[in-house]
């Protein structure tokens, strides 16, 4: 079984029925609480100008056709599309309307909350996982910016010096444990996440809460309080 | 012979910039780099830090107006966003939110996160954007300036975007991906990142303003910055329902138009510009001439 068919099956046991556009994902499933749409992409996507602009039409058309439905996001991306063609005609304005997209749909009371179930790297994770209000992620998920060889090129650290700062700081390395501790992802064991997912809907406070619990669990010491010092300067 | 004064802002650094743009001896900085607020993260790999991570954050007056405004250090890593960076973008926006300057004025120069602080990079730019959009909701405008040697891009370069305006000068780029990053993932006959012409017209300021990714093209110099910039004083786009799905059929206008384009020359004669080939080589006012029309005609 593929890894959103177990991920459907396990967390939607009360019926779920999802399409397949190219590296889409589309439907609506059936919580406890009620229905919920399904939006999201597969087969580690990249997310370019066709992509982003046909998700931004699903979430129009859940926002006129489902007033209030929450919304789910499953994310399987590999980031934003590497390509001359993209960036030719502006994915910086495709992936920002997304975002407009999912920000109007809270603002009009969707909850929006994701889940990355396989990968979620960068710009595609920024846009599908991110801009949810709550974000889960299943254990054998891999979430990042960049792997530690390139990364390592790119900044010319030795690689064993990032691997070994891996081990002592959620700061930089992948992995989804990182972003638990800074405030990104919720910690929710994999058997646990259809029953977290029911709470998560049913909140209606979307406050951005990331910095507080990046500083609460240790993983981000200073945002918080910059943030606050600076409004209340 | 006289040396011509350059009275433009792109060789300047952040707090020369702001200094510039803002009505004289108004600037008053907030977590200025006697607070030595830093990021903890560099100094543990051993790197340079700055004392003001790299952002200069304030509030001041422009023509008698009063803004909010931050502007990144281009020299510093390349004015990447890192976690304290991240976070002092995030408090102007927020305190924008609640005390509703007249605009914020966002002077970007940026190659995105910043790879020492990756993940705590990242997530400040979802929070950074999280913070536009309610300035915004609160009636604050947020203009970005792309006027700057690195250009706009990654993370920072799509948030540009849910801002109410981009405005941008011919050496200015926005884009999402970097030259060099999509030839190192992608190969040199993807994108041939030492082909300037090809960054330029791809990326640049010409293109951004013509396909409406930027919606002014100002000349590098510091009087029209100012005056391109309090032209949008108290304009706030509202994030309604109407301007979403009109936002929407633009961007699939765009596909539908140009969608087929392998290259900007290709779109800007689509777009009816006659010999578009010179665009590149026009000078400012031959090509918002140029421009003008095209746009109006549209």
């Amino acid at each position: 079984m593929n890894k959103l068919e177990a991920l459907c099956h396990k967390n939607f046991p009360l019926g779920h029925k999802i399409s397949i556009d190219g590296d889409m994902i589309f439907g609506e499933a059936t919580l406890s609480t009620g229905p919920v749409s399904i939006l999201g992409t597969i087969n580690q996507a990249s997310i370019g100008i066709d992509l982003a602009f046909s998700m931004a039409s699903k979430v129009i058309e859940i926002i006129e056709k489902y007033p209030q439905r929450p919304i789910i996001i499953l994310v399987d991306t590999q980031g934003q599309k590497l390509s001359k063609r993209d960036e030719l005609l502006g994915n910086t304005g495709y992936l920002s309307h997304l975002s407009k997209c999912f920000e109007y749909a809270r603002d009009n009371g969707h909850r929006i909350i994701s889940i990355i179930y396989n990968e979620a790297v960068s710009g595609g994770y920024l846009a599908l996982g991110l801009i949810a209000d709550e974000s889960f992620a299943v254990s054998d998920a891999q979430i990042r910016v960049m792997a530690l060889p390139a990364m390592s090129r790119i900044t010319q650290i030795p690689l064993d010096q990032l691997e070994e700062l891996c081990n002592s700081s959620p700061i930089f390395g992948p992995g989804i444990k990182n972003y638990i501790a800074l405030g990104a992802i919720e910690d929710v064991a994999d058997e646990n996440l259809c029953i977290e997912l029911e709470k998560a809907v049913l909140k209606t406070t979307n406050n951005d809460t990331r910095a507080k619990s990046g500083l609460e669990r240790g993983g981000r010491n200073l945002a918080y309080s910059v943030i606050n010092s600076v409004i209340d300067a | 012979m006289q040396i011509e004064h350059s009275i433009g802002i792109r060789e300047l650094s952040a707090r020369e910039r702001i200094f510039k743009v803002l009505d004289k001896g108004t600037f008053e900085e907030i977590l200025p780099p006697s607070e030595r607020v830093f990021s903890p993260h560099l100094k543990i790999l051993g790197l340079p830090i700055a004392f003001d991570d790299g952002i200069v954050i304030g509030e001041g007056f422009i023509k008698g107006k009063k803004i909010f405004i931050a502007a990144q250090e281009p020299g510093f890593m390349g004015g990447a966003v890192g976690e304290v960076h991240g976070a002092k973008l995030t408090g102007i926006l927020k305190r924008a939110a609640e005390k509703k300057p007249s605009a914020v004025v966002l002077i970007f120069d940026t190659g995105g996160v910043r790879l020492h602080e990756a993940n705590a990079g990242l997530i400040a730019i979802s929070e950074i954007q999280r913070a536009m959009f309610s300035a915004r909701k609160a009636g604050v405008p947020l203009i970005v300036l792309s006027a700057g040697s690195n250009g706009i891009y990654g993370g920072i370069g799509i948030i540009s975007r849910c801002c109410d305006y981009v405005i941008i000068t011919e050496e200015g780029r926005l884009s999402v991906s970097g030259p060099e990053v999509i030839e190192s993932q992608k190969g040199v006959e993807e994108f041939d990142a030492r082909d300037r012409a090809l960054v330029w017209r791809t990326m640049g300021g010409k293109h951004r303003f013509l396909i409406n990714e930027a919606q002014c093209f100002v000349q590098d110099d510091v009087e029209k910055i100012r005056d391109a910039v309090s032209n949008y004083f108290d304009k706030p786009i509202p994030l309604d329902f109407k301007n979403l799905k009109e936002e929407h059929a633009e961007l699939k206008e765009r596909i539908d138009k140009y969608g087929d384009s392998r290259d900007a020359i290709e779109i800007w004669g689509k777009m009816g510009i006659d010999n578009p080939q010179d665009v590149p080589s026009l000078d400012f006012d031959a090509f918002v001439k140029v421009a003008n029309k095209v746009l109006q005609h549209e």
